[in-house]
């Protein structure tokens, strides 16, 4: 079970608490973890990453066990404690403001 | 009894703000999208419980959304919450918060650069929909104004956008630059009488007119100067603020600049300056009296670099001859301290017999009149910036 931590605006966007949860099988890795939060919550499409480039938003992070990911290649896979749900994959707006 | 249902967009969410017909007694119900820019919300003229709203987010993008009940209730309605994804088919079911540039071969246009605050050439990115403008006679049919500049319709109630591509191909695209909000389409004026033809304006880049539903795109900036351009009078590249036809008369437009009120008598193909006796011609929003079509209104603002009243008096010009001669409306609106500015799409019209009048502020404040505008009184004083106000006049 892969545990997905929501800002609040998507929260609402997709009617969730703070946290969700998705079943992956295969490597888990920003892009399968992406593609499936899609999939359940298909208004969150383009929130998160453009519709085309599929390129993370600019104002949009992750972090995961800590550290920040959002640079890392999509296809990168993540650590066990992501696979395992020890630890959730962090979705964060910037604070930018506002 | 008759009532009126106002539509605000602010920077911090969607208020709907409704009266009876005597329009003295407001409720304020929201904030919908709490914490989102809501640049506009519009209601369908054939179906006014169909509203759609511009719902944006630097962070998080752009979403559209739809109400079927005049706002009780709102959906994104490609993309309901629990349904898949898919059609049993496998196709993919269309996406409401999707806005990307027709490049197709078949129906689309190459996408291009525009020039950049420095002069420079700039790539062409969606950013968000400034306006929403919904058919005349399907309310499944809406048109969307978007940054960077561009013109959208959805035929299926906003589940899926196509762009209407011969807009942005037109060819002058790589003079058309940004205003201080951004490089948008902000205004589309749907003529009543000619199915096929719209009305739209860009800042900056002016004012373009369709006669074949959207296919081919003319500008019509003759007779504009704008000293902010290298060539006043050029072709493109004038920072139009709104424009505002007449239903019963679609062949006047009226229009803010960013410097100047103008005014064209042959559906833009030529305009005249009609600033008359205004304090001061720069301006956001502009907009006609329902049933008198030679009635206009404007909010002077000091200046480019100075969005305030002049003399911190909040005053509403209102011309009855159609421009050139124009008087200050005052009663009720702050005349000392007053610095708030009133954005292009904040200012709107209802069609009962005595004609309501009503505008919101950057300081968030809603101010009504029911007699023309002879007198105002606030609705709400404290609502996030106001960025749009739209009236429905309910039967």
């Amino acid at each position: 079970m892969i545990r997905v931590v929501l800002p609040h605006h998507l929260r609402t966007l997709a009617h969730v608490g703070s946290e969700v949860e998705l079943e992956l099988n295969g490597q888990i890795t920003q892009r399968t973890i992406l593609d499936a939060l899609e999939a359940k919550y298909p208004m969150l499409r383009g929130t998160i990453r453009d519709h085309v480039t599929q390129k993370r938003r600019a104002f949009v992070r992750f972090f995961v066990c800590g550290e920040d990911v959002s640079h890392d290649p999509a296809d990168t896979p993540l650590p066990e404690a992501i696979v395992t749900g020890t630890e959730p994959f962090f979705i964060m707006g910037a604070i930018a403001g506002g | 009894m008759s009532g009126i249902r106002l539509l605000v967009g602010t920077r911090k969410g969607a208020f709907v703000l409704t009266s009876d017909g005597k329009r003295e007694k407001w409720k304020v119900d929201g904030p919908h999208f709490a914490g989102w820019e809501i640049y506009h919300v519009k209601g369908s003229p054939v179906d006014p419980n169909r509203l759609y709203a511009s719902q944006t987010s630097a962070w998080f993008g752009q979403i559209i959304q739809r109400s079927d009940d005049g706002g009780k209730t709102w959906i994104q309605p490609g993309t309901p919450p629990g349904e898949p994804t898919t059609t049993p088919e496998g196709m993919a079911k269309g996406e409401s918060n999707k806005f990307v540039y027709d490049t197709s071969p078949k129906t689309g246009k190459p996408l291009t650069t525009h020039m950049w605050y420095d002069g420079t050439q700039h790539p062409w990115e969606f950013k968000r929909v400034w306006h929403l403008e919904p058919s005349l006679t399907d309310p499944n049919h809406v048109y969307a104004g978007v940054e960077d500049a561009a013109l959208f319709e959805s035929k299926n109630g906003g589940e899926s956008w196509q762009e209407l591509a011969g807009l942005r191909g037109h060819g002058t695209g790589p003079k058309w630059q940004p205003g201080a909000g951004g490089m948008c389409l902000h205004s589309i004026l749907l003529d009543p009488k000619n199915r096929q033809r719209i009305f739209i304006a860009i800042s900056a880049a002016g004012a373009f007119r369709t006669d074949d539903g959207g296919k081919s795109w003319k500008p019509i900036n003759q007779g504009l100067h704008s000293q902010y351009i290298p060539d006043p009078h050029a072709e493109v590249g004038h920072c139009v603020h709104h424009i505002a036809i007449h239903p019963s008369r679609p062949n006047t437009l009226f229009m803010q600049k960013h410097w100047d009120v103008m005014r064209s008598d042959d559906a833009g193909d030529s305009w005249r300056e009609v600033s008359g006796n205004l304090p001061s011609d720069f301006g956001f929003p502009i907009d006609i009296h329902a049933h008198e079509p030679d009635t206009i209104y404007v909010v002077p603002i000091k200046s480019d670099s100075e969005h305030f009243p002049p003399d911190g008096k909040l005053r509403v010009y209102r011309s009855r001859t159609g421009g050139d001669e124009w008087e200050e409306l005052t009663k009720g609106l702050p005349q000392r301290d007053c610095y708030v500015n009133v954005l292009r799409d904040a200012m709107t019209v209802d069609s009962l017999d005595s004609c309501g009048v009503y505008f919101g502020t950057t300081g968030g404040q809603v101010y009504a009149s029911t007699n023309a505008g002879d007198s105002w009184n606030p609705i709400v004083r404290d609502l996030p910036a106001v960025l749009s106000v739209e009236a429905q006049t309910l039967p």
